[in-house]
């Protein structure tokens, strides 16, 4: 019995394995084929081998080699980091708020800001452009902070207001006994706890800002606040002969390296489980 | 170490439930106090009206005799076990018990002298580096209590601290808690379910029904005196066994017979206003196997016979459970105690008795057994208003 049995787990395996396999091909296959491109020459560019005869970096030269880029990669990771870290920080004392207080309106006040979450943001752009026009932030920073905070706090409010809810209550008050000041009781108690949920919400916030196409390209006129996204549509290639597909594939390559790198780094500290052990029962 | 004082106090939650009506009370300085009571009596809100967790609608606390309705919990110098421990799980044991010491400022070096001091009273020394999610349930608790002793506050509030224990461990909990206390000689105020904390832990207990005070005094008073029904049947275990009784020319006419009333009992009802028809109220302990009584004493009593339902040998006596028939004493306090109980009796199944005998007993199962109580034992209740006819200050 014990040999079928293990006969059975081993072929179940082999099984998974080959699914997993076709999956992850299946979902890697594009990044790869641009990785190839980003390493082929101009000149065997478009012979459609998946492994370039021979590795050249000559378009990680170019991109880097040109303002452009460095300045929209620069502009990527200011805009981006600085979205989030206020994202979070609001999302987390509204969605402090929503688990914990019972508030008129608070049903609403959910509500609407997942109505704004469910907007489509297309339609939001030609309001967004004259308002910034007038405001004089269009093609600034802020101009793209902005509409990147109120699209990511909907999302930020939901996934934290969802982690405060699993902290138990009675910590606050034995805190509060032990004779902590509100504010001390959220900073060293609560705020720990919740940590996990603060990280992936910073995660999907980055990762909204990172890609964001749409706001990129239509808030911004120059290379003073044009993201990478948005300025890889401008890529032309070194004279306007070439074609720019290499550089494209080589900035694609670049710009996904901060994300995994920021993924990575706050991954180790979303440990599960980290409320176990407060209450019994 | 102080004295809290309640005085009047109630607590009106935001939905219109009054859970607290009145509560008057003085703790003393060093005293163990137990509030007990069926559940939803308020006993919990009576607590965190002390610990500053909620607030108190209407009446005064103070505590060193001076008003705290308005401070915060923290200005309170109050420490807290909660029933669900409420450790912190990110910190290790040391933390956690550090933790209400280094919100004070407390430099570093007294901070690990009452931190060991404390691990030493609670036998926790070898786990202070672990974190609360591997430790057992008893040690949870300690680590619990540790973080209240650490700071010697002026009071403990124990939210039934035990209740999360396995039976084994309760008892052996209860004696360690009973033990710091005194050891402490900080006041304390407790809150129970269970019977055998409530006897055995406090200096006085304080019964609680529906947000009214019943009864406070020393557990063997309130045990021997009970002010109502409500008190006489929830304290005690197994409870006291209430027979409906006419009161005919100084004696008591019930399903156990008619009994000649003690110069005691006479007395004790003509002071209160008696009804004719009152409750007879019997603890368990107080019936005896006839043939045990000697010729001499059984005067002092009355003698019914009766088959004897379930036998229960506990070793050291005998519980004899007996079913009679007649019309079961009701009362409002008696409806309260068996909705608590969950043991709503089924209608029309008579008077039942529980009864402790003598390990000696001859009494079997299924056979009739002639058994003995004392009358001059008795306490005699109004139905209507549940007030003890027999009550003494004694
Ligand atoms: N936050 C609240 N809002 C409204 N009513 C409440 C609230 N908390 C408690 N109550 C009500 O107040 C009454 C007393 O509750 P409390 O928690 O003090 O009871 P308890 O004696 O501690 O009961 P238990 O033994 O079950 O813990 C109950 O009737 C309860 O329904
Ligand atoms: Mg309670």
């Amino acid at each position: 019995m014990a040999g079928i049995g293990g006969a059975e787990t081993t072929q179940k395996k082999v099984g998974w394995s080959l699914l997993n396999l076709v999956v992850v091909i299946y979902a890697l296959f594009p990044v790869l084929w641009i990785l190839s491109l980003s390493l082929k020459s101009s000149k065997t560019l478009a012979d459609g081998n998946l492994i370039p005869r021979e590795i050249s970096f000559e378009n990680y030269r170019n991109i880097f080699a040109t303002t452009e880029f460095v300045r929209a990669l620069a502009n990527s990771i200011g805009i981006a980091i600085i979205a989030t870290a206020i994202a979070v920080v609001f999302g987390t004392m509204a969605a402090y708020a929503i688990a914990r207080l019972d508030f008129p309106g608070k049903n609403l006040l959910v509500g609407v800001s997942l109505l704004i979450a469910m907007f489509p943001q297309v339609s939001l752009v030609s309001p967004l452009f004259e308002i910034e026009r007038g405001l004089g932030i269009f093609d600034t920073w802020p101009g793209l902070i902005l509409p990147y905070i109120t699209f990511a706090l909907p999302l930020a409010i939901y996934t934290l207001s969802a982690f405060f809810r699993e902290i138990p209550w009675e910590l606050e008050k034995a805190a509060k006994m032990d004779g902590a000041t509100p504010g001390q009781a959220f900073r060293k108690v609560i705020a720990p706890l919740a940590a996990p949920g603060v990280f992936t919400t910073a995660i999907l916030v980055f990762i909204f800002c990172w890609n964001d196409f749409l706001f990129a390209i239509s808030l911004t006129s120059t290379e003073q606040s044009r993201t990478v996204p948005a300025a890889l549509s401008f890529f032309t290639g070194s004279s306007q002969f070439e074609d720019p597909a290499g550089s494209i594939s080589a900035a694609a390559v670049v710009i996904t390296i901060p994300i995994i790198l920021f993924v990575l780094f706050f991954q180790r500290r979303i440990v599960a489980g980290l409320t176990s052990g407060a209450v019994k029962g | 170490m102080a004295e809290i004082v309640l005085d009047k106090v109630t607590k009106r939650y935001p939905d219109g439930a009054l859970a607290v009506q009145e509560v008057n009370l003085e703790i003393a300085d060093g005293e163990f106090i137990i509030l007990v009571g069926p559940s939803g009596c308020g006993k919990s809100t009576t607590l965190n009206m002390i610990a500053g967790l909620e607030d108190i609608t209407d009446g005064e606390l103070r505590i060193g005799g001076q008003r705290v309705n308005e401070r915060a919990p923290k200005d309170r110098d109050i420490a807290m076990v909660f029933q669900s421990y409420a450790l912190y799980p990110h910190m290790t044991v040391k933390e956690n018990m550090a933790f209400p010491l280094r919100l004070a400022k407390v430099d570093n070096a007294t901070v690990e002298r009452k931190v060991s001091e404390a691990a030493e009273i609670l036998d926790l020394t070898q786990h202070l580096d672990r974190k609360p999610s591997n430790l057992s349930g008893g040690q949870r608790q300690r680590v619990a209590m540790g973080r209240a002793i650490v700071r010697s506050p002026k009071a403990f509030l124990m939210d039934e601290p035990l209740s999360n224990l396995d039976a084994k461990l309760r008892v052996q909990m209860r004696t360690s808690v009973s033990r710091l206390q005194k050891q402490l000689g900080t006041t304390t105020v407790y809150v129970t379910h269970d019977q055998t904390e409530a006897m055995t832990l406090g200096d006085r207990v304080v019964v609680m029904r529906g947000g009214i005070v019943q009864q406070i005094g020393a557990p063997q008073f309130l045990y021997d005196n009970p002010a109502n029904l409500f008190v006489a049947g929830f304290i005690g275990s197994p409870s006291m066994n209430f027979v409906p009784a006419t009161i005919e020319d100084g004696s008591l006419r019930s399903a156990l017979g008619t009994v000649t009333m003690t110069d005691r009992v006479r007395r004790l009802l003509e002071g209160a206003d008696a009804p004719r028809e009152v409750i007879m109220g019997i603890r368990p302990e107080h019936f005896e196997d006839a043939a045990l009584v000697e010729a001499s004493a059984r005067s002092a009593g009355c003698t019914f016979d009766s088959q004897v339902e379930v036998l229960e040998s506990m070793g050291s006596d005998k519980y004899a459970y007996f079913s009679l028939s007649g019309e079961a004493a009701s009362a409002a306090d008696l409806e309260d105690l068996a909705a608590d109980a969950h043991a709503e009796d089924v209608p029309g199944g008579g008077i039942s008795l529980v009864t402790r005998l003598s390990s000696a007993s001859g009494a079997r199962e299924g056979e009739s057994a002639e058994i003995w109580f004392d009358a001059d034992k008795v306490q005699l209740f109004d139905p209507s208003s549940g007030k003890n006819l027999t009550y003494t200050e004694r």
